[in-house]
Order: structure tokens, then sequence, then C-alpha cells
């Protein structure tokens, strides 16, 4: 088995006749943390969204280029989208629990999919102890997913999108409104959970790149700069626009 | 775009070359009283060695606050590192030239053995590799800074000539060898001094192009 998740080759996307995305061509490594940095406007969600073709849903989209999953390439005419949806999930900047109990919110998707109410407390359980969110919340499962603080929010959804049991999980600035706790609570989740998933952060906070994930891509006006281990990234960029962006000189 | 952090590292910057100043001074009027006998310019030399402990732990303290609160990263964190080597050096060689105005203090007292010729030449080589070392690292210039640790071989050199030279002095008459063992322990403060020059250089090469270059590992990658 490749060492490789996903492999993107020369993958370009175009909102009409704006590209945004300029020709990214990169590994992502399974079981592993990969941050994205760049400045607003670099395209870093727009790769996010690609990666489970969330893309597709806006109109006068058009891609070029290949994103392989496990060797197969996710736009191929036969490639299952739902079945890819599942695979890969994602968590977005802002909480949205589902006006329902902390339960309910858990077991939603595995419910649509299928799977049998014998199994719900078992996933529900280990879903939201996954999530780091399970003492919290382990008492008042049956209270509304609504009442929960915005950390915790936060970690619902992450349990959320764990109990489908993906192999990958996409996250989109998920600690943009949280506190300091909370963002270490979520940050020592990702640490965990990579030993299962392979995991992929799209972070404004460059120190919380710099924290948790083993490489790091930074991207600009469309286009992947550099990509490399974390370590080297934010100590010795090769490319100066990384240093400058990194040390704050811009973004 | 200019950062506050950017004046922070500016007055780092100029502290640094401040207490570069100062040392590169102390060696000057240390060999100065040495050579011309002049006690003199002695006099300055230990208030400027409390001058530059003091700007050693300023500067080590700025560092730490700096790291503590701007968590830099990069060329930053590089520069910074390096600050807090480069005073250590900067404080050691400035302990290398109260060693040389202590033996001076002594050696002026009596007559030469011979005209002094090359301790003033290394005393050159010194303070030019100290002062180039510096302004390397503040300003940035890798290809100085390659250059100042070429120049520590000719202090070696140097240092060598100097010692048969003395030794031949103390064969010859047994009488000399309290004095030139005084001018073969300044002629191995000098080169120390060269020493932690290189040191300032290689520091420098490792700000600007990230390359830890000590112990003749050149090409390995510093991350």
């Amino acid at each position: 088995m490749s060492d490789a998740k996903i492999v993107v080759r020369r993958l370009g996307v175009f909102f009409g006749q704006a590209q945004s995305l300029r020709w990214v061509t990169m590994d992502v490594p399974r079981n592993r943390i990969l941050g994205i940095i760049g400045p607003s406007g670099s395209g870093k969600t727009t790769f996010l969204r690609t990666l489970n073709r969330l893309n597709d849903l806006s109109p006068d989209t058009h891609i070029e280029g290949e994103v392989l999953l496990d060797g197969q390439d996710i736009h191929h005419p036969n490639f299952d989208v739902v079945a890819l949806r599942k695979r890969i999930g994602m968590v977005f900047a802002l909480p949205v629990p589902l006006p329902m109990s902390i339960f309910d919110n858990v077991v939603y998707g595995a419910r649509l999919a299928g799977v049998k109410r014998d199994k719900w407390d078992e996933l529900v359980e280990r879903s939201l102890r996954a999530a780091f969110l399970w003492d919290e919340v382990k008492d008042r499962l049956h209270t509304s997913g609504m009442r929960l603080s915005g950390g915790q929010q936060q970690r619902l959804c992450l349990a959320r999108t764990l109990a489908m049991e993906p192999e990958v999980v996409l996250l989109d600035e998920p600690c943009s409104g949280l506190d300091p706790i909370s963002t270490a609570k979520i940050e020592e989740a990702l640490t965990i959970l990579k030993a299962k998933y392979t995991i992929v952060l799209v972070t404004n906070n460059t120190k919380q790149a710099a924290r948790v994930a083993d490489d790091t891509a930074f991207f600009l006006m469309g286009e992947m700069v550099e990509h490399g281990p974390t370590s080297q990234i934010f100590t010795v960029p090769r490319d100066k626009r990384t240093n400058d962006y990194v040390t704050g000189r811009f973004g | 775009m200019e950062r506050h952090f950017d004046e922070e590292l500016n007055d780092l910057k100029h502290r640094l070359t401040k207490m570069c100043a100062l040392a590169e001074t102390m060696i000057g009027d240390a060999i100065k009283a040495l050579v011309q006998r002049d006690a003199s310019a002695l006099t300055a030399i230990q208030q400027h060695e409390a001058e530059v402990n003091r700007l050693q732990v300023e500067i080590d303290e700025m560092c730490f606050t700096m790291i503590a609160l701007r968590q830099p990263t990069a060329s930053d964190l590089r520069f910074i590192l390096g600050a807090t080597k480069t005073t250590t050096d900067l404080e050691r060689l400035a302990d290398q030239a109260v060693n040389i105005s202590n033996k001076a203090e002594r050696l002026m007292k009596q007559d030469p053995l011979k005209p002094f010729v090359i301790i003033p030449q290394m005393t050159d080589i010194a303070r030019g590799m100290v002062r180039d070392s510096l302004h390397a690292y503040v300003n940035r210039q890798v290809e100085k800074a390659r250059e100042v640790i070429q120049r520590d071989a000719q202090l070696n050199a140097l240092k060598k000539e100097i010692n048969a030279e003395m030794l031949e002095f103390m064969q010859r008459n047994p009488a000399t060898v309290p004095y030139a063992l005084d001018i073969v322990l300044v002629a191995h403060n000098l080169e120390r001094i060269g020493d932690h020059a290189k040191n300032i250089a290689e520091n420098a090469v490792f700000v600007i192009e990230g390359k830890d270059i000590r112990h003749g590992t050149e090409n390995r990658p510093a991350a």
C-alpha cells in the first residue's frame, strides 16, 4: 500500500473564467496531519473542498488534473460521490449542531446510511470519546446539542463526522471561533485521531499548523508555493514567500 | 509589511552592534597597552567589561521575551536563537581582552624581547574578524561571513610563528621565560578571539541560509 492516501496531480480548479487553483501537485500521506496555510483567497479551502467534491455543487465549476484516493480517480464518472463523502468527512469553521439531541446529532448520518439501532449506543460513545467530548456530555446525551458551548459544539460536529467512520477527515478552520482551551482540546483530539485517520487541516492560524501538523503546505494566489515537513517549513522554508508568510510579514 | 516586531529586532541588532564595538575596543586597548607600554589604555577596560556583561544579560532577556511573546518562526527564529549564541561569544572574547590586559600590565614594565610585529598583525586580523562577523550577522551578508571563517587560518599560522619565535628566546636565555610565556599566552588569547569570531560568522550563515556549518558540517540541513 502506498504511503499516500491521496495523490493530487496538476489540479486546476476554475469557477467560470477564474482559475482558483493553479496546477497543484502533492501527496497527502496516510495517518498524518497535513496543515494547509495561506492568506485569504489563496485557494486552501477550494483545495480542501475539491478533495471530497464539494466544489461540484458550485455552478460553472471546471476541474482539470487528477485527485486519486487510494489510487482511484475521484472525478471518474463511475466514482460514487456519496460513497466518497462517507470516506472523506468534513468539519467546517462554524459548528452547526442539528436542532436535536446530542445523541441524535451523532447518529444522524449513520442512521441515514442504514446503521441498525442496536449499534447506535456503541457508535455514539465511541465517536464522542474520539472527539474528546464523552466525559463532558455522557450524563446528558438526550439534551439539545444547541445548548453546548461553542467548543463542545465543534467537537460534537467532529464526533458526527467520525461516526460515519471515514478514512480521511477534512477540517476547514475548525478552531476559528474557539477559545484557547477548546482549541487545545480539538488539537489534542486530532493528534490522537491521526493514528486511525488521514487528516487535512486548513487553518489561518499558522501557529496551529506548527503545533499539530506533520506536514505543511503553503498556498498563495491559487498556487501551492511550498510543501514539506512542518519542522522545515517553520524553521528553514525554501521559498522567500513562505518565510515572509510564516514570519507574519504579510497575510 | 513593517511589523512592530521588526522594531524589536532592530533594537536587538543595535545592542549586539554596541556590545561588539565595546569588545573590539577592549581588544585594541589591551594590545595598545602592551605594544606602546601605555598604562592609560587600560583604564576603561574594567568598565567596558562590566558593560559587555550587562548587555549580554539584557540581550538574552530580550530574546527570551521575544520567543515567549512573539513565537518567532523561520528567519526570525534563527536570528533570535543566533543572537543568544552571539552574546556568549562576544562576552567570552571580551574576557580574552581582559586576560591580555592583565598580562600587558606586567609586560609593559619590562623591555620587550624584540619589536612587536606579529602581535599587532594578529590583533588587526582578530579585530577585523570580530567586526566583520557581527556585521555579516546583523546585515545578513553570507559571503562576508564565509570570508571571515577563512581568515581564522591566518591567525592560527601567526600564532604558530610566534610560538616558535618565543621558544627560541626561551631556549637561548632561560631568563626570558616569564616574558616569552606571557607573549605566547597573548597570542593564544588573540587566536581564541578569532575562534569566537568564527563562531559568530558560522551563526551568521545559519541565520541567513538555515545551514548549520559548525564542525565542518557544511551540507547538513538545519531542520
